[in-house]
């Protein structure tokens, strides 16, 4: 069996009022689009935005070891098919 | 519109409240305010939106004006945000007009009317020119023209293309206002007449440039709590859905911001159901054939500038907001208190009620958690000293407000609801026909809810409007209902 593909969906305080309780709708729409190939949970905070002025990167989702940056569900879709294809 | 869209603008509004709140937290807020815009586009930093980057400074700038809670309107271009802040500090009193309008940032959208996109293909049917009642279209070289002068922007043509050709280009503030307030003026930009505004917040959310912004009353509260205050919370029913923790974490989480106690305002929402509910009832048995709620502010400021005829109609009962200041204001007269608001036009309420003295919205106490750092989720519990009953909970969304005083109605005297699901050019002209009428046909209890969704979908809220839907229910279906606790 192969890896899944595991998404993170930040749902700290930060990342939540920055935008990421717009990216709720991947925890449904994920495993209806990919099915058993991908994980997809919503977290809490993944320690990102505490750095700095990272705040204002947020909302953040990491998909596998990669962290994406101003996430919305078109970039994490991308994101998770281009691992898809590179798994292929 | 869908309700609470995804939209780049609210980031960007919310960054500038988040590096405001830093400002004011740190050893100088004059200065760190003024260099808010060059922080979000120091020198070589990419220009994401505008022409350059000097005109995203400009914008930003204007944005942290509004934040500073000042009009742009009134304040002239020159002043350094450093004196609009140390301004900010002296006010005493939060200004009459809640929003703003930012000609940095408002594109002067091209004026509405009707275009003939290239899409037209010179069919011989010409339905448009057959259906244009004004003669304003011809075919000129295979194409369908629109003669301005003739045309008076009723869209039929637009209707009736088979190619759907003919588009109506909307400016999208003027759209939305359901009462003609925001107008492109003479210079081609945005601006809102204030004798006509109620304050509903939709110019706030339909603007793609994000050039309506409320004037925020953030830093007049900050001070407050500065100088040692005892500053007190009213929180509106919908924030129980708006941030990603439990009611008793969010009291505890808002307590770490130096609030001295947090009230909710379902506590004031339970005295409207029982004091409606009794109106309703001695209305009716008058001879009354309907009654409508009285607890959206934006509703309420419609009925005083557009539809005074409905006045008599409306119930006198006063609002949550009204009922839980004044408790508040009872048990401690010293406190400072702020209403914790979902819309703009909860403040153009409590600017005419002595009992409430600051209000802030969803986003701006999201900010605040994110200036300094909580997270809601790792907050402890902490219980709320009166527990409000599930019905005055439910407030938050459409149809709770009739759904409550139903609760309380005696057998004999039924309410059939009538549901006002958000404001619009529509729903006005319904009011103002059962005005007219002395009687609604499809109904004696009209709900009137400003906002579509109910207060869940205001234009400040910070959740989606489904996944706050879900959080909220949870909390109402976690309460007692107030039919068990009034007998
Ligand atoms: S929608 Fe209105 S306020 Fe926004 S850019 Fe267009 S004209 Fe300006
Ligand atoms: S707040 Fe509402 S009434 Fe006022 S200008 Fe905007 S859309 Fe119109
Ligand atoms: S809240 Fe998302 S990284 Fe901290």
């Amino acid at each position: 069996m192969e890896k899944k593909i595991s998404v993170k969906v930040c749902l700290g305080t930060t990342c939540f009022v920055m935008g990421s309780a717009n990216l709720q709708e991947l925890i449904e729409m994920v495993p209806k689009k990919y099915g058993e190939k991908v994980e997809v949970t919503g977290v809490p905070c993944l320690g990102l935005c505490s750095i700095d002025w990272e705040f204002s990167k947020a909302p953040y989702v990491k998909v596998d070891e990669d962290v994406i940056k101003e996430a919305t569900v078109e970039k994490v879709l991308k994101a998770i098919d281009d691992k898809l294809a590179a798994m292929n | 519109m869908a309700i609470n869209t995804p939209k780049q603008t609210s980031h960007l509004k919310r960054e500038i409240l988040v590096r405001l709140i830093r400002a004011f937290l740190s050893d100088d807020f004059a200065e760190n305010a003024r260099l808010i815009p060059y922080d979000m586009r120091p020198k070589g930093h990419e220009v994401p939106y505008r022409c350059c980057i000097y005109k995203e400074r400009a914008i930003l700038r204007d944005r942290a004006v509004a934040g500073l809670g000042h009009s742009i309107e009134e304040t002239d271009d020159s002043e350094l945000l450093s004196n609009l802040a140390e301004k900010a500090l002296e006010r005493t009193q939060p200004d009459e007009k809640p929003l703003t309008v930012l000609t940095t940032a408002c594109k002067g959208c091209v004026p509405s009317r009707i275009y003939v996109t290239d899409l037209c293909q010179g069919c011989v049917a010409r339905p448009c020119v057959n259906t244009c009642k004004f003669g304003a279209i011809s075919v000129i070289n295979g194409k369908s023209v629109i003669d301005p002068a003739k045309c008076k922007n009723c869209g039929m043509c637009a209707q009736v293309c088979p190619y759907q050709a003919i588009q109506k280009i909307i400016v999208p503030c003027e759209n939305a206002c359901p009462v003609g307030a925001i107008t492109k003026g003479e210079d081609g930009h945005a601006k809102i007449d204030f004798d006509k505004c109620i304050s509903c917040g939709k110019c706030v959310s339909a603007c793609p440039f994000g050039a309506v912004h409320e004037k925020s009353q953030i830093i007049d509260v900050l001070k407050n709590i500065k100088a040692g205050k005892k500053v007190i919370a009213m929180v509106a029913p919908a924030i129980m859905g708006q941030l990603p923790c439990t009611p008793q974490q969010l009291k505890e989480a808002i307590q770490e911001l130096g609030f001295a106690d947090v009230y909710e305002v379902a506590q004031g929402a339970d005295v409207t159901t029982k004091t409606e509910a009794a109106e309703f009832v001695e209305r009716l048995e008058k001879g009354a054939e309907f009654m409508t709620t009285s607890c959206c502010a934006g509703y309420n400021e419609l009925v005083d500038k557009h539809i005074p005829e409905i006045k008599p109609y409306r119930s006198d009962t006063k609002t949550p907001m009204y009922y839980t200041a004044e408790i508040v204001k009872k048990e401690h007269p010293d406190a400072v208190t702020v209403f914790f608001s979902p819309c703009v036009a909860k403040r153009r309420e409590a600017l005419q009620n002595p009992n409430v003295d600051y209000v802030l919205n969803y986003e701006e106490i999201g900010a605040w958690f994110v200036a300094v750092g909580v997270q809601v989720s790792e907050c402890g519990e902490s219980k709320f000293k009166t527990e409000a009953s599930a019905e005055a909970r439910n407030y938050a969304v459409t149809g709770g407000v009739a759904k409550a005083v139903q609760t309380l109605l005696p057998e004999e005297i039924p309410a059939h609801p009538v549901i006002i699901d958000g404001l619009n050019k529509q729903s006005i002209r319904d009011l103002k026909k059962y005005a007219k009428n002395g009687m609604c046909e499809l109904g004696n209890l009209i709900e009137v809810m400003a906002c579509p969704g109910g207060c869940l979908g205001g234009n400040a809220t910070v959740n989606a409007y489904k996944p706050a839907l879900k959080q909220l229910t949870n909390y109402v279906n976690a309460s007692e209902s107030l039919k068990s606790t009034e007998k």
